[in-house]
């Protein structure tokens, strides 16, 4: 018997828990702040579904109901995005060492 | 481009978030970790426009809308002062959860599209999926959107509760299961809709009974829950990206709401289950009587601090209110140049959200080699001539070791008592979060500097 495709994804969903679990571990307390904002931008790759749906069905009729979900979630998505790679980006830039005198 | 194909390029996304994690293990190679995620979320972008093919006039109008919350978001990135960064973060999830909630909407109407089956007619194991996805998200919005205006102080952040709050949100919850399992069965918008609009509600009713000093775990909990609702429609759409994503960020969040947690010594239900210090109001008025403190001002703190050979600064969130971290940072300038040793104590919980001390004194230029973690430097409090506390107050209560019967009994606190002189920059001698009294305050060796956190600061500069 076939395995079903759902378990591969299963496979991946589990590995990436226990992976997420010791990279998370590892983290610095002290950028615990940048660690909530990036992983805000990276959950917004939730952005691929959000394409998909907007540009389905035919090209006359781009604005059936379905679609315009789509174009919603594309701003919503794409304003965590810049903003969440942005925010953090501007953190890291401050954390800076003792300068040796 | 092959669905094979695509679904590699994927995969090196996944790879390259989970890299941009793990560059989070020291600020200096954070940055690069930080492109690297970047660069991964530009593969999955671009791969989904190939992959689709599809460059119609429909391509034109994903840009605009692309372009316009990137603008968005670009803007917000450069404008929000660092104090506001909880709720930022807040709002963040906010949309994540609502984008999950329109992603799987679609997909409902359009199966098709997703190669999930037709209209009337979705696989079961999808339908399920995207319902799961639609409601964690549904909750994350409605959740994160309370944690916002709590946080911003639209709305109060005293705890709200009312009577028969959890008989209420147990019948909600297990009304949503019912619900989706008629869903599965017959397949009915109608209840599609009813489903998501009850999680709106029971997000709203789970986060307005917490109060502002747990917005710690709040706010990492939703964040865990923002990515469980990414990997649930991850499942839907079969993209190992997103299901990758969502799995790093629900375990991240779900740790960070662990460390919060355990920096308070409560456990995850007691604080989801509503308010602290609301069921011991009694008791802490009760021991309100009337103690003698020694009140000081800016003179007499700049007198100890300036012979001091070491001090330790206990930043809590009064110092955020207040906007004193770079007064403060000025303060301990001029005491490095009078050769006193000066280090930074930090608690787990101190501030909003987890980190959010370090990035205030990150923004002010402290280096973070100066700045401790609780494990780090609480044995170096026996040692030090003054612990300067500057907004921070349950964090230091020695109660917590003391008093078995206190709400705080057994949370791990900074050891600020054990210091030669405590200098406690306060409003007023009202108590914490929790309600209780502190014990430092009526100290023979503590000094009480009643006034704002960056009025005393400066002042205290001014006389040294």
């Amino acid at each position: 018997m076939e395995i079903d495709p759902f378990i591969f994804r299963l496979t991946i969903f589990i590995l990436s828990i226990s992976v997420g679990y010791y990279v998370v571990w590892s983290v610095t307390p002290s950028l615990h702040t940048p660690l909530m904002s990036v992983t805000n931008a990276i959950s917004s790759v939730i952005i691929v579904g959000a394409i998909i749906a907007s540009l389905s069905g035919v090209s006359e009729n781009i604005f059936e109901v379905s679609n315009i979900f789509g174009f919603l979630a594309i701003v919503l998505a794409a304003v965590n995005i810049f903003g969440g790679f942005l925010v953090t980006q501007r953190m890291l830039k401050m954390y800076k060492k003792k300068k040796k005198k | 481009m092959s669905p094979n194909l695509s679904a590699i390029f994927y995969l090196i996304s996944g790879v390259l978030f989970i890299l941009a994690l793990r560059g989070l293990s020291s600020p200096e190679t954070s940055r690069q970790g930080n492109y690297l995620g970047m660069i991964g979320m530009i593969i999955a972008i671009l791969v989904t426009f190939l992959s689709i093919g599809n460059f119609s006039t429909g391509l034109i109008y994903v840009l605009v809308f692309l372009l316009v919350g990137g603008s968005i978001g670009t803007f917000i990135a450069f404008k929000i002062p660092m104090t506001a960064m909880p709720e930022l973060v807040a709002g963040f999830h906010s949309l994540v959860g609502l984008a999950a909630v329109f992603v799987a909407i679609s997909a409902f109407m359009k199966p098709e599209v997703f190669n999930l089956g037709t209209v009337g007619n979705i696989k079961l194991a999808s339908l399920i999926e995207m319902s799961i996805g639609a409601v964690v998200g549904a909750i994350t919005f409605s959740g994160s959107v309370i944690a916002f205006l709590k946080l911003q102080g639209i709305m109060s952040g005293s705890p709200l509760t009312f009577k028969g709050q959890h008989i209420i949100n147990l019948i909600i919850g297990l009304s949503i299961i019912v619900l989706i399992y008629f869903l599965c069965k017959t397949q009915s918008e109608n209840l599609f809709w009813t489903v998501i609009g009850i999680s709106f509600l029971i997000g709203f009713l789970l986060i307005i009974p917490i109060g502002g000093a747990d917005m710690p775990v709040v706010i990492s909990m939703l964040n865990s829950y923002s990515g469980w609702a990414a990997a649930a429609i991850g499942f839907t759409l079969e993209n190992s990206a997103l299901i990758i994503t969502g799995a790093l960020v629900g375990s991240s969040g779900a740790i960070l709401s662990y460390i919060m947690c355990k920096g308070m010594n409560r456990s995850f239900f007691n604080v989801i289950l509503g308010g602290w210090g609301t069921t011991d109001q009694a008791s802490s008025i009760l021991a309100k009587e009337q103690k003698p403190v020694k009140n000081g001002n800016a003179d007499d703190a700049a007198f100890l601090m300036k012979n001091a050979s070491s001090v330790i600064i206990v930043p809590g969130y009064g110092m955020a209110v207040a906007q004193a971290q770079h007064a403060l940072r000025e303060m301990v300038d001029t005491l490095k140049k009078n050769d006193v040793k000066v280090s930074y104590a930090i608690h787990p919980v101190a501030g909003r959200m987890p980190g959010h001390m370090n990035v205030l004194l990150a923004e002010a230029n402290v280096p973070y080699d100066e700045v401790f973690e609780l494990e780090e430097i609480n044995n170096d409090f026996a040692n030090c001539d003054v612990a300067y506390v500057i907004g921070a107050n349950d964090v230091t209560n020695p109660v917590a070791k003391s008093d078995p019967q206190s709400p705080i009994y057994g949370m791990p606190i900074l050891d600020v008592e054990k210091a030669k002189s405590v200098l406690f920059v306060k409003r007023s001698l009202s108590p914490g979060y929790a309600g209780i009294d502190n014990d430092l305050f009526y100290r023979e060796n503590t000094l009480m500097l009643f006034s704002d956190a960056k009025k005393m600061t400066e002042d205290i500069i001014k006389s040294l």
